[in-house]
C-alpha cells in the first residue's frame, strides 16, 4: 500500500476508508473528518480508532464515572486523583502509595498464559509510570463452572501467566479472588492490581511540557504483536471480530520489564524526566497523544526512528502496536545524555523519536512525509461521549420476587453436612493450589497474603509502616441489586482491611460488565457506579482511579455485573496487626454484627441452584462503626484474631479460622441454620482472651455494634451445636477440591 | 522405523525472548554472524514403518491441539527417514 500522507488525504479526499472494520461508527468517522477538515490519513484513522475505542475512551462510561469526582470527599490524603495513570495516596511518614486495578479479560480468553501475564505487566508499568516502585500485585480472577472443560483450558494458563510474570519481576502476589460462575464461561475475568510506593516528592505525571524537550521511547523494540488488540479485542465481542490480519495477542518478557523498572527508577531518582507514560493499550498512539494533550499540545514525532523488531511494519501498525515493556518519556535536552547513559547501563534500547513544540498539533512524519497532523486533545481526551440508553431489565423484579426455599441445616447431621459442603465448594475451598504458584513472600516484606482477609506489605523496614489491600465483588448481590451490590462490595473490602487493624484510605475499582449497547447492562453499570460513588462519599473514601471493561459476554448472555472494588488501608506498625486466626485454646469467640435472613444470593442458595430473592441493604454507617471498633480494638490489643464473614457466612469463616493453625472451636448458635449460612453484611468473628471481654463489651457498646458470644477455642474439631467435625475431615474437604479439579 | 517431525516456531511477529537472548549472547562470545535469532522447538515422533498419510493427518491434528499454540505459533509436519 502506498504511504497515505496528509498531502494525499487532501488531494484524494474521497477514497473509501475501512473505518467500520476498525470499530468506528459512521458518525464517529464523520466527526473525525469534521475535526480535521478533511478525511483522515490511514495513520490518523488508526490512531482515532484505537483511542476512541471503548477501552481507551470510556465513551459509554464517562457520563457515569463523573460521579466519582462530583461526589468525592475532600481529603488531604489524595495526592493525585482520577485521570492520571494511577491515583496516589498519602500514607504518612513522607510515603505515598499508588495502586490501581485493570482488566485483561479478553486477551486472557484467547491466549490464557500470555493474556494474564501481560495483564500483570501492564498494570505494573502503570504504577511505575507514577514514579513509584512496584511492591506487590493481586489478582481477582473469575471463571466458568469449576468442572467445565473450558475452565480447565483457561484456568491453569491464566494462573501460570499471573505467577510467571509476577514471579520473574520479583513481586509478591499478596491476594485476590478465584470465583466460579456459569456466566464467566467463555468470558473469564482477569483483573490485575498493583501497589507501588514512593516518596511524595517523586510523583511523576503524564504530560509533555516545554517546547524543545525531547520525546524519548525506551524499552523493548516495537513488533507486530497485539495490533488491534485494544480496538478489536477489548471493545467488541469475539464473534464479530473475524480473522485478524496480525495476531491480536501480545507476548511479554518479564525480564525486560524488570530491567525497565530498575532503569526507570534510576532515571526518576536523578530527576531526568518532565513527563512519562507507559505504552499499554493503543501503544504509541496513546502515549504520544496523551503526553501532548497533557502538556501544551504540540509535539513532533519521526515515526521511522522507532526501533522495530519486524522491519516490514507499516506506520499504521507501528502506531497501533501493543508490544510490551515500552515507555515514553519527555526529557529536557540538557539531561538527555545522562538519560541515554542510564539506559545504556541497563542495556535498554532507547531512541529520541521527536520533540515538544510550541504549537498545538501532534505531527508525525514517516521518512520526512507528514502522515499525522491532529489536535492531540481530540484523540486523547475529547473522544465521543455516549449517553447510552438504559433500562431496568425485566429480570430484576422477577428474581427479587422469588422466595428462597432452600432448606437450612437443623439437625447435627445436617449441620455437619452443610459445613463440609460449603468448605469444599469451589468458590470457598482452599485456594493454595492457585496461590502456591505465586511467589507470595519475595522481597521479604509480605505480612499477609492468601488466606488472610487482605494482603499486607511493610513499606518501611525501620518504622514498620505498612499498607493493606483487599479486593472484593459479590456478583450474586450485584445481579439482584447492582446499587446495593457495589456498596456491599465496598464495605466488604474495607472490612477485610480493618479486621487486621488497618485504616481504609482509598478505593480503586475494576468494573466488569456486558455490552453497553444493551440498555439492561447499561442500567446495571449506572446503578453500580451510583452505588459505589454514594458509598465512597458516605464512608469518606476517595476513588483514586479504576478501569471499565465492557463487552464481557458470550453471545447475548452478559456476565453477572461484577464491580471489583479494591480498598487500600494503612497500618502504623505491621507487627501489631490482628491475625485472621487463633493459635491457642482457651479463647472466647464473639460474633460482631447482626445476622439476618440473608440467604438470597448466598453461596448456599447458589449451591442449591437458587439465584433469586433480595440482596441485603448496605448500612454503611454501621460498617464504619464496625471498622472503628476493629481498628481501635487492634490499637488497644483486644484481639487475638479477627476474621470477616462474607461468602459462605459463619460456616466458611469458622472453617478458615480453625484450619489455619489446627486449633478447633466449639460454638453454640441460636437459630443455627440461619446463623451459620446467612451472608448478612457487616459481621466479623473475633477471638479474645477472656480477661478482655469487658473491654470488648465496652467498645462494642460505644460503637453500637451488636456482639454475641458464640463459643470458645480449643480441641481438634469444630463443634457447632453438638455437631462434631474432626479438623482432619474438615481439612480434607476444604483442600482436596482444587487438586481434584485441576490436577 | 519411520519418524514424523513437527517443527514449531513462534509466528514471526511475536516477541521471542529466548531468541533475543541468544542473539545478544552470540557477539559477546565472539560470534558475529547473526543478524537475528529465533528459537523454536522440534518434536520427533516415532511410528511403525513408513509414516502414512493418515498418520501425518493425525499428527497435524495433534500439533494444532497440543504441540503448538496456534494463537501465537506456526508448525510444520513432515515425514523423515
Amino acid at each position: 500500500m502506498a504511504l497515505d500522507t496528509v498531502a494525499s488525504a487532501k488531494s484524494n479526499p474521497d477514497i473509501s476508508q475501512p473505518f467500520a472494520e476498525l470499530g468506528l461508527k459512521p458518525d464517529e468517522y464523520a466527526r473525525i473528518k469534521e475535526i480535521l477538515g478533511r478525511r483522515p490519513t490511514s495513520s490518523e484513522l488508526a490512531m482515532y480508532s484505537v483511542m476512541w475505542s471503548e477501552h481507551c475512551s470510556y465513551k459509554s462510561s464517562k457520563v457515569h464515572l463523573k460521579q466519582f469526582g462530583d461526589k468525592a470527599v475532600k481529603t488531604d490524603a489524595l495526592l493525585v486523583g482520577i485521570g492520571e495513570n494511577a491515583g496516589v495516596v498519602d500514607v504518612g511518614q513522607g510515603y505515598a502509595v499508588t495502586f490501581k486495578i485493570e482488566s485483561h479479560n479478553h486477551p486472557s480468553f484467547v491466549e490464557p498464559y500470555q493474556g494474564a501475564a501481560t495483564g500483570v505487566g501492564g498494570i505494573v508499568r502503570d504504577i511505575l509510570t507514577m514514579g513509584a516502585r512496584p511492591i506487590a500485585v493481586m489478582d481477582p480472577l473469575r471463571f466458568g463452572p469449576a468442572d467445565a472443560p473450558d475452565t480447565r483450558r483457561v484456568l491453569p494458563g491464566i494462573i501460570a501467566g499471573v505467577g510467571g510474570y509476577g514471579n520473574c519481576l520479583g513481586l509478591p502476589n499478596i491476594g485476590g479472588e478465584v470465583v466460579f460462575d456459569e456466566t464467566y464461561l467463555g468470558n473469564p475475568l482477569v483483573n490485575a492490581l498493583c501497589i507501588g510506593v514512593m516518596k511524595h516528592s517523586d510523583i511523576k505525571l503524564a504530560k509533555a511540557a516545554g517546547a524543545g524537550n525531547l520525546v524519548v521511547l525506551y524499552g523493548a523494540k516495537t513488533g507486530g504483536d497485539g495490533i488491534g488488540g485494544v480496538s478489536v479485542l477489548a471493545s467488541e465481542t469475539f464473534e464479530s471480530t473475524g480473522p485478524a490480519k496480525r495476531p491480536a495477542v501480545q507476548v511479554g518478557d518479564p525480564f525486560v520489564e524488570k530491567v525497565l523498572i530498575e532503569c526507570s527508577l534510576e532515571i526518576f531518582a536523578e530527576d531526568l524526566v518532565v513527563g512519562i507514560q507507559d505504552l499499554g493499550g493503543a501503544g504509541l498512539s496513546c502515549a504520544t497523544s496523551e503526553l501532548a494533550s497533557g502538556g501544551s499540545g504540540g509535539m513532533k514525532v519521526e515515526l521511522d526512528r522507532v526501533p522495530l523488531r519486524d522491519a516490514t511494519l507499516s506506520p499504521e501498525e507501528i502506531l497501533m502496536s501493543e508490544s510490551q515493556e515500552r515507555m515514553c518519556a519527555i526529557v529536557e535536552p540538557s539531561k538527555i545524555n545522562r538519560f541515554l547513559e542510564i539506559c545504556k547501563k541497563w542495556d535498554v534500547t532507547v531512541t529520541v523519536i521527536g520533540e515538544v513544540t510550541d504549537g498545538d498539533r501532534l505531527e508525525i512524519t514517516w521518512h520526512g512525509d507528514l502522515i499525522v497532523d491532529v489536535p492531540p486533545r481530540t484523540v486523547a481526551h475529547e473522544g465521543p461521549v455516549y449517553n447510552r440508553p438504559l433500562a431496568k431489565p425485566d429480570y430484576v423484579d422477577r428474581v427479587n420476587a422469588e422466595v428462597i426455599t432452600v432448606k437450612l441445616p437443623e439437625s447435627a447431621e445436617e449441620i455437619k453436612a452443610a459445613v463440609l459442603k460449603l468448605a469444599a465448594a469451589p468458590n470457598l475451598a482452599d485456594k493454595s493450589w492457585v496461590t502456591d504458584q505465586y511467589d507470595r513472600y519475595v522481597q521479604g516484606n509480605t505480612i499477609q497474603s492468601q488466606p488472610d482477609d487482605s494482603g499486607m506489605v511493610r513499606i518501611d523496614e525501620k518504622t514498620h509502616l505498612g499498607v493493606a489491600v483487599a479486593t472484593d465483588a459479590n456478583a450474586n448481590w450485584s445481579y439482584l441489586n447492582p446499587y446495593e451490590g457495589a456498596k456491599l462490595a465496598l464495605a466488604e473490602a474495607a472490612r477485610n482491611i480493618a479486621t487486621a487493624g488497618a485504616k481504609p484510605l482509598a478505593v480503586t475499582n475494576c468494573l466488569n460488565f456486558g455490552s453497553p449497547e444493551d440498555p439492561g447492562v447499561m442500567w446495571q453499570f449506572a446503578e453500580s457506579v451510583r452505588g459505589l460513588a454514594d458509598g465512597c462519599l458516605e464512608m469518606g473514601l476517595p476513588v483514586t482511579g479504576g478501569n471499565v471493561s465492557f463487552y464481557n459476554q458470550t453471545g447475548s448472555v452478559a456476565i453477572l455485573p461484577t464491580p471489583v472494588i479494591g480498598v487500600l488501608g494503612v497500618i502504623d506498625d505491621v507487627r501489631t496487626r490482628t491475625p485472621m486466626s487463633f493459635d491457642r485454646a482457651g479463647l472466647e469467640l464473639y460474633l460482631l454484627g447482626e445476622t439476618q435472613n440473608d440467604i438470597a444470593g448466598s453461596e448456599w442458595a447458589y449451591l442449591h441452584g437458587q439465584r433469586g430473592g433480595k440482596a441485603p441493604i448496605a448500612d454503611l454507617k454501621r460498617e464504619m462503626r464496625l471498622i472503628d471498633l476493629l481498628v481501635t480494638g487492634n490499637k488497644e490489643k483486644l484481639f487475638v484474631a479477627a476474621h470477616d464473614l462474607s461468602q459462605g457466612g459463619l460456616s466458611a469463616t469458622l472453617t478458615e479460622m480453625v484450619l489455619r493453625h489446627g486449633i478447633g472451636a466449639e460454638v453454640t448458635l441460636e437459630n443455627v441454620g440461619q446463623t451459620l449460612i446467612s451472608e448478612s453484611p457487616g459481621r466479623v468473628v473475633v477471638a479474645i482472651d477472656p480477661a478482655k471481654s469487658n473491654a470488648l463489651k465496652d467498645l462494642a457498646a460505644k460503637e453500637n455494634i451488636v456482639m454475641t458470644k458464640i463459643g470458645n477455642t480449643g480441641g481438634d474439631s469444630l463443634i457447632v451445636n453438638g455437631a462434631k467435625i474432626a479438623l482432619s475431615e474438615l481439612r480434607k474437604a476444604h483442600t482436596e477440591t482444587f487438586p481434584k479439579l485441576f490436577g | 522405523m519411520g519418524k514424523i517431525v513437527v517443527e514449531v516456531m513462534l509466528k514471526p511477529e511475536i516477541l521471542d525472548p529466548q531468541g533475543t537472548a541468544v542473539s545478544a549472547a552470540l557477539p559477546r562470545l565472539g560470534f558475529n554472524f547473526a543478524k537475528s535469532v529465533r528459537q523454536g522447538k522440534r518434536f520427533e515422533i516415532e511410528v511403525e514403518g513408513e509414516p502414512t498419510p493418515a498418520q501425518l493427518a493425525e499428527v497435524e491434528k495433534a500439533a494444532e491441539k497440543l504441540l503448538a499454540n496456534p494463537v501465537i505459533e506456526t508448525y510444520v509436519v513432515k515425514a523423515e527417514k
